[in-house]
């Protein structure tokens, strides 16, 4: 917690964290192949927070994907950390956030946190000292013993984010993991995210359709067209590392922001006359 | 250090917990029990008053259907149909001229027999049933090939098998009830089988994404994830499995000499018909009530596991 992983704008001479090489996808489909995405090579330093933004069908989340070593790329190489995407997975690298929460209705808060320790064979005290530590993190520590199904939609967002962060992985691939909370919890989770980001360093790819969501949080926002899936630009994001309701207002914030939807515009623009 | 983002600030209104109020928190029955008691009862005296109904139009018409010539499609004397109190007051008399017992306790003693077969059975057939749902979902090209057979199992008639298996058990030295369990057995796998599958096979693909990001092994997500998910799925499967466990109990000691059970007091009512007719009405009325108490132990059981995930 001592030094900020956010430096914006330093170039840094560290090996990059996740380094992407000619990744292409094509799935096959009843209608043909489709490309999700074309030769993407992308460098991932450590500790930054970048964002992958772009209209429907721009295969972010493939990507996020494929990052994760949930699917195979088609062509291309995935490094993380140095090794191929498949050793990172299992070498437990990767915290996951989906879009739905996808707790388990059958465990209480606590034991669907405990999930990746259970699953890396720790031992049940240790695991149940991680788990509160990790409730105090998302400030849930009255809902220990809660079912899901009676937490609002941000407290079950919440205990999924604790439930990546159980085991301390060095990368959380987050998929739109804000996308179906309304406004005023949304803002507030975007502010909790960039605290637990802060606190632990983590790299984070997040996949996002927001503007403002992307801006606000990340160091780097990579700017995606459609058909097949490309990087259409890579933003740094020119903010100070520590974030907080003030940046939101700030004349800096909305110069970054306005920088990020005129790129995306572009490419929706673009995308368009192709049709 | 801190950060306001991290400096305790309230959650918004909107972040409450959202769980729907528990209903019936006044101690008066919750009105679905009611609707669902009412809706019992009246289908009890529905059905009662088309019995003796159709018993009066036999009487008034002589057995004829109204303003024709045509005989009832079943003739409504007190022989084919006995009157409901008749039936009713037969379970109160005495079971048979040689005993004082009546006739309500002496089948219910025969349908505890049956009860304690087709438990046995529920519990082969549905331990059995699980085992190979698991077995068919991890080895799915295993699975293509059994399942039609499977179904093969189950269209074979039952009173064509009945006779084999007690043979067979017979042969082994065992008990007959031995045969009438593995007949129950035999009809009540396959429900549990089929449901627990499609439960196993049902798991949130979102789950089923975390465990591989997780490095999960294939049994760690069949334990955590799949099994649980297939709970609902599985009790289902009992539900079916019940009714066949009681109905597999019957049919077997219909074919096994076991002399004992609900199965054994229906044949023998059957045969003593044209002297008390009520007799083997009652008998059917106390097997089905025995098929109901199974299905509700079953719910029970259901709403005991699963209710700590709905709250």
């Amino acid at each position: 917690m001592t030094t900020s992983p956010t430096d914006t704008g330093v170039a840094t001479t560290t090996a990059p964290a996740i380094s992407l090489r000619g990744v292409s996808k094509v799935f096959s489909t009843s209608s043909g192949p489709v490309h999700a995405l074309d030769d993407i090579t992308l460098d991932i330093e450590p500790g930054s927070f970048v964002s992958l933004i772009g209209p429907s069908g721009c295969g972010k989340s493939t990507l996020l994907r494929v990052i994760g070593d949930l699917i195979d790329p088609s062509e291309g190489v995935v490094e993380v950390h140095g090794r191929s995407a498949a050793a990172a997975r299992k070498a437990r690298d990767y915290g996951m956030v989906f879009q739905q929460a996808g707790l388990m209705d059958w465990r209480t808060v606590r034991r669907n946190i405990e999930l990746p320790l259970q699953v890396q064979g720790v031992g049940r005290d240790e695991r149940r000292a991680k788990a509160r530590q990790m409730l105090k993190l998302v400030k849930l520590e009255q809902f220990e013993h809660h079912r899901p199904r009676q937490l609002s939609g941000g407290m079950q967002q919440r205990v999924a984010i604790a439930r990546a962060l159980s085991f301390q992985p060095r990368v959380l691939l987050m998929d739109e993991p804000l996308g179906a909370l309304d406004e005023m919890t949304r803002e507030h989770m975007q502010r909790e995210l960039l605290g637990i980001y802060q606190a632990t360093g983590t790299t984070v790819v997040f996949v996002t359709h927001s503007v403002s969501e992307a801006t606000f949080l990340s160091t780097d926002v990579i700017v995606m067209s459609p058909r097949p899936g490309r990087i259409a630009e890579h933003l740094k994001i020119d903010l100070p590392a520590y974030r907080n309701d003030e940046t939101r207002i700030s004349e800096q914030y909305f110069a970054e922001e306005a920088k990020v939807r005129a790129s995306l515009h572009s490419v929706l623009d673009e995308s368009r006359r192709a049709a | 250090m801190s950060t306001t983002t991290l400096s305790g600030r309230r959650i918004p209104a909107s972040a409450e917990p959202v769980s729907a109020p528990p209903r019936g928190r006044r101690g008066w029955p919750r009105p679905a029990a009611l609707q669902y008691l009412a809706i019992s009862v009246g289908l009890i005296v529905a059905a009662a008053a088309l019995w003796e109904g159709y018993k009066l139009l036999g009487a008034a018409t002589g057995g004829k259907i109204p303003f024709t010539d045509l005989p009832l499609p079943i003739a409504s004397s007190d022989l084919a149909m006995p009157h409901l109190w008749t039936i009713i007051g037969a379970l109160g008399a005495p079971a048979s001229s040689a005993t004082s017992e009546s006739l309500l306790s002496y089948l219910l003693g025969e349908t505890s027999v049956t009860l304690r077969e087709a438990a046995y059975g529920l519990l082969l057939g549905s331990g059995l049933g699980v085992l190979l749902a698991i077995g068919l979902r991890e080895l799915p090209m295993v699975s293509r090939g059994v399942m039609p057979w499977l179904v093969v199992s189950q269209t074979i008639p039952l009173v064509a098998l009945a006779p084999i298996i007690v043979i067979w058990v017979g042969g082994l030295g065992l008990p007959s009830w031995v045969a009438v369990t593995i007949i129950s057995a035999y009809l009540s796998f396959f429900p549990v089988t089929v449901n627990t599958l499609r439960g196993l096979n049902s798991a949130d693909p979102i789950h089923l994404e975390l465990m591989r990001s997780l490095n999960a092994s294939r049994l760690q997500t069949l334990t955590t994830v799949r099994i649980p998910s297939a709970i609902p799925s599985l009790f289902s499967g009992l539900r079916l499995a019940a009714i066949a466990s009681v109905i597999g109990a019957i049919v077997g000691e219909l074919s096994a000499g076991t002399g004992l059970g609900i199965g054994r007091a229906i044949l023998s009512a059957a045969y003593f018909y044209s002297t008390g007719p009520e007799k083997l009405f009652a008998a059917v009325l106390v097997a089905s009530l025995a098929g109901v108490v199974f299905v509700q132990i079953i719910a029970i059981a259901e709403s005991l596991v699963l209710r700590r995930r709905t709250q």
